[in-house]
């Protein structure tokens, strides 16, 4: 791709201009994954752990480094549920909406940090500050409702307690 | 240094089984699996560690977990001539405190589950009890004698809990690899499949096809054969293959071995979920160790076998625990099931006869082969063999991981040792089987769990979900819950799962909006019947059957939604509004401290009242009422 045609691309997404390292994608990408077509998914998350997201230069990149199509390389980024196009915030809230927490109060817990937040799921806070997740249980049923925010478990959560535990994340 | 023989595993038994079962020291074992983590167990081991360094007379160790979700953190104390003693709730203020009553020999009655009694576990009932000689705590329960361990069984879970899953060696210490030796050293390929086949044993995935079958119909095809374990764990209530991956990953890479002598293979992959980063660690370590140890790797033991294993990570997508979806994800791809004329067993991954099999099934074949495939098959009913791992989740008192023989019924796993529904309230169902399943009712509590029986009542095994429902549950929300889950997971190639999801799930939110007409339920039913039958994949054709079941068992609640726009349950918020009945009211003002939106006043010791107006029917006031006062109208 162009460079113009990556500024634009950029422009289109209204996403902050980052700079791609692209020593180090080669390291993900030859190094640690032997450039080798099957491990797209992993290489596709180790990415996306460099940046946060997936920036569409990187992805780029990545078609001409593994011979693979750009729109196949677009199409797994955008069917799997955890990669992200857009830059994600500094904290990710991730609400268990397993059927365990469902029933014991989980939809009420998401209504109240939406709420709060003024977020739907997979969105972002405009100064960064939050992303907002669902997930499908993490394990921790006995917790239930569970949120878990970056790698902090929040068990037994009810609807007042949502703004006392958010304000904790700066 | 290199396996060669039983001998070698041996020598490794004997030295590890003294740390396991006779150590020098006190040792305390910290339940480490996501779980307990969650619960506060790493703060408690770094307590720990900090205060016993190494060498210092007390040894402190990590195991997975031994299934009482409940009650962690766990933690396990022995020590020589001592009784071995489970702690619970053991938390980092705790930690110290514990051990050091341990060590002093002050048993606090209220910190302790039980005592243990080794052996404990399916395996080792032949194994002499290390613990012979020791006196026993007095009114203190043995583990297995509390409710909810009374009627469990471990074969799966054998190990979780009870070793250091980064240890290979305490895995040897108990039987581990002992099986794959003699899978590879004394036994014909075609006679490990026929024992497994005699077994009886299924895939705990999902389906509960017959593992032997799928091996011996991979063996016969020719092709570079791959074993696969899926680890993709879709269900959004169960977490046992989490658990034992955590807790016992060479439990699974020996059954991958096993497999792989059987069919006939020398490449393996284990898909796991994107979302148990800790289970991709600890695999990672095992696999580390079993290759250090020649375990894994080029002529393992000796022989011209070879066996390596490789893992893969999912990024969230329910539909690639689907067979033939999991192996097009593997090779780097959009994972969207495909039509199944040709099994994955002929043509899967890189079109080459591939076995896929699921966690918990790759976990029992070492037991199958040490004990005998008679003896595994005694355990179970005539069509579902063994033991079946749940996770018992949801409105219960005692929420773990619970591992029973086939055959058990739904009242024992739930009453007994779930230890029924809390704070009194009334039990509605029970749901199985996850997305694919259904809801099962009061009326079918003395139901055999297994296989079919499950399947005979509209809902399905499924990998084990097993989540507990009371009066509070609207069984039009869980209908309408599932749907939504499916709705997004659905990869969207065939148009009866993508759009009839869709429309179901659109009436369903209908109804719960309080927009439901005459007529729906007739037409969910119709929907549902076209979805199974038409759509490709086992997402789509099981997709109805969380609003099929809870039609047939409870068609009433439906009606109550769409004629008399009421959610008697209180979930649906546009059909029902809170009262306060100021009969039962004793003014205790809990319910107006914590109301958010000050909607509740009145005097100390004089019913309180609500003004509908401000309520938001978040229900805080409702579950924190001690005298049910806070009715739902
Ligand atoms: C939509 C869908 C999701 C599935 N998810 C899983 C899963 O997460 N884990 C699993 O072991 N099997 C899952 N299965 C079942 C697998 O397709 C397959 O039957 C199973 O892994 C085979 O192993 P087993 O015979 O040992 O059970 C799923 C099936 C479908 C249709
Ligand atoms: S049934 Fe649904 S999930 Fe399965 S292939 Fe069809 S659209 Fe995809
Ligand atoms: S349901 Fe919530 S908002 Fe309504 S009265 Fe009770 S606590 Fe207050
Ligand atoms: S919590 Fe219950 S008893 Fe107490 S004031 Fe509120 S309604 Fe009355
Ligand atoms: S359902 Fe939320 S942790 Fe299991
Ligand atoms: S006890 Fe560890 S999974 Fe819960």
């Amino acid at each position: 791709m162009s460079q113009a045609a990556q500024n634009k691309s950029v422009q289109f997404e209204s996403v902050p201009s980052i700079d791609i390292d692209y020593m180090e994608l080669d390291d993900i990408i030859a190094d640690e994954f032997n450039n080798d077509k099957e491990n797209l998914i992993m290489i596709l998350q180790a990415i996306q752990r460099c940046y946060n997201f997936l920036p569409r230069p990187a992805l780029a990149y990545l078609s001409t480094k593994l011979d693979v199509p750009y729109s196949q390389i677009y199409g797994v980024a955008t069917f799997y549920s955890t990669f992200s196009l857009e830059p994600r915030g500094r904290n990710i809230i991730s609400i268990c909406l397993g059927t365990a927490c469902h029933v014991r109060g989980g939809e009420r817990v998401r209504e109240r940090i939406e709420g709060a937040l003024n977020l739907h799921d997979g969105e972002t806070t405009e100064d960064q500050r939050f992303t907002l997740e669902t997930v499908r249980c993490i394990g921790c049923c006995s917790l239930g409702p569970v949120v878990k925010i970056n790698e902090d478990m929040h068990g037994h959560i009810s609807y007042d307690q949502v703004n006392k535990i958010l304000d904790q994340y700066e | 240094m290199k396996i060669q023989s039983v001998k070698d595993l041996e020598q490794i038994r004997e030295e590890y089984s003294k740390r396991l079962y006779y150590p020098d020291a006190v040792k305390v074992n910290i339940g480490m699996a996501s779980c307990g983590i969650a619960a506060g167990a790493k703060a408690s081991f770094d307590r720990a560690i900090q205060e016993f360094p190494n060498g210092n007379g007390i040894d402190i160790s990590q195991t997975g977990c031994i299934g009482f979700c409940e009650v962690e953190p766990l933690v396990e104390i022995l020590g020589p001539g001592k009784p071995r003693v489970m702690y619970k709730n053991i938390t980092e203020d705790k930690i110290l405190e514990t051990i050091q009553d341990y060590n002093e020999n002050n048993f606090k009655k209220k910190w302790i589950l039980g005592q243990m009694r080794d052996p404990r576990s399916f395996l080792e009932d032949d194994i002499e009890n290390p613990l012979a000689g020791v006196t026993p705590l007095e009114e203190i329960p043995f583990l297995e004698e509390i409710p909810f361990y009374h009627k469990q069984v471990k074969i799966a879970l054998r190990n979780c809990g009870y070793i250091d899953p980064d240890s290979i060696e305490e895995f040897i210490a108990k039987d581990g690899y002992f099986a794959f030796l003699k899978a590879l050293h004394d036994m014909e390929p075609k006679e490990i499949i026929m024992q497994v086949k005699a077994s009886g044993l299924r895939g705990r995935g999902g389906g509960g096809f017959p593992a032997g079958i799928k091996w011996e119909t991979c063996a016969r095809h020719d092709g570079d054969r791959y074993i696969i374990c899926n680890a993709d764990e879709g269900d959004p209530g169960a977490y046992m293959d989490r658990s034992i991956l955590e807790g016992d990953p060479h439990s699974v890479l020996e059954g991958m071995l096993i497999a792989a002598r059987g069919i006939g293979s020398n490449q393996g992959f284990l898909y796991v979920r994107n979302e148990y980063p800790l289970a991709v660690k600890r695999l990672v370590s095992a696999i580390k160790a079993a290759e250090r140890y020649g375990l894994l790797g080029d002529n393992i033991a000796g022989s011209d076998f070879s066996f390596n294993v490789r893992i893969s990570t999912g990024a969230g997508a329910f539909v690639c625990g689907e067979s033939t979806a999991l192996m097009t994800s593997l090779e780097g791809k959009v994972g969207r099931p495909r039509a199944k004329y040709v099994h994955t067993v002929e043509k899967g991954f890189r079109q080459n006869p591939s076995n896929l099999n699921n966690v918990e099934t790759y976990a029992n074949v070492p037991v199958i082969l040490l004990k005998g495939a008679d003896n595994y098959a005694k355990m179970g009913t005539t069509h579902s063999k063994g033991t079946k791992v749940f996770s018992l989740v949801g409105k219960i008192k005692n929420t773990g991981l619970v591992e029973v023989p086939m055959g058990i019924s739904l009242k024992d796993i739930v009453f007994d040792i779930g230890g029924g529904v809390p704070r009194k309230k009334k039990f509605k169902a029970v749901q199985t089987g996850g997305p694919s399943g259904g809801c099962i009712p009061e009326q079918f509590l003395n139901l055999n769990v297994d296989f079919d029986e499950l399947t005979k009542v509209g809902s399905m095994m499924g990998s084990g979900g097993m989540i507990v429902m009371d009066q509070d549950t609207c069984m039009v929300d869980v209908a309408r819950y599932f749907l939504d889950f499916l709705k997004e997971e659905s990869c969207g190639q065939c148009n009866p799962c993508r759009e009839g999801i869709l429309a179901m799930h659109d009436i369903l939110t209908d109804i719960c909006a309080g927009n439901g007409k005459e007529g729906d339920i007739e037409l969910l039913e119709e929907l549902g019947m076209m979805i199974q039958k038409f759509s490709l994949c086992g997402l789509g054709t099981s997709a109805p059957n969380p609003v099929l079941t809870t039609i047939l068992y409870f068609r009433e609640e439906y009606e109550a939604h769409i004629r008399y726009k009421k959610c008697s349950a209180g979930v649906c918020k546009p059909l029902f509004h809170y009262e306060i009945d100021e009969e039962a009211c004793n003014g205790c003002t809990l319910c107006a401290k914590r109301c958010p939106e000050e909607a509740i006043t009145g005097e100390k010791k004089a019913p309180h009242e609500m003004e509908q107006k401000k309520c938001i029917k978040c229900g805080i006031c409702y579950d924190a009422c001690k005298f049910d006062a806070i009715l739902i109208k």
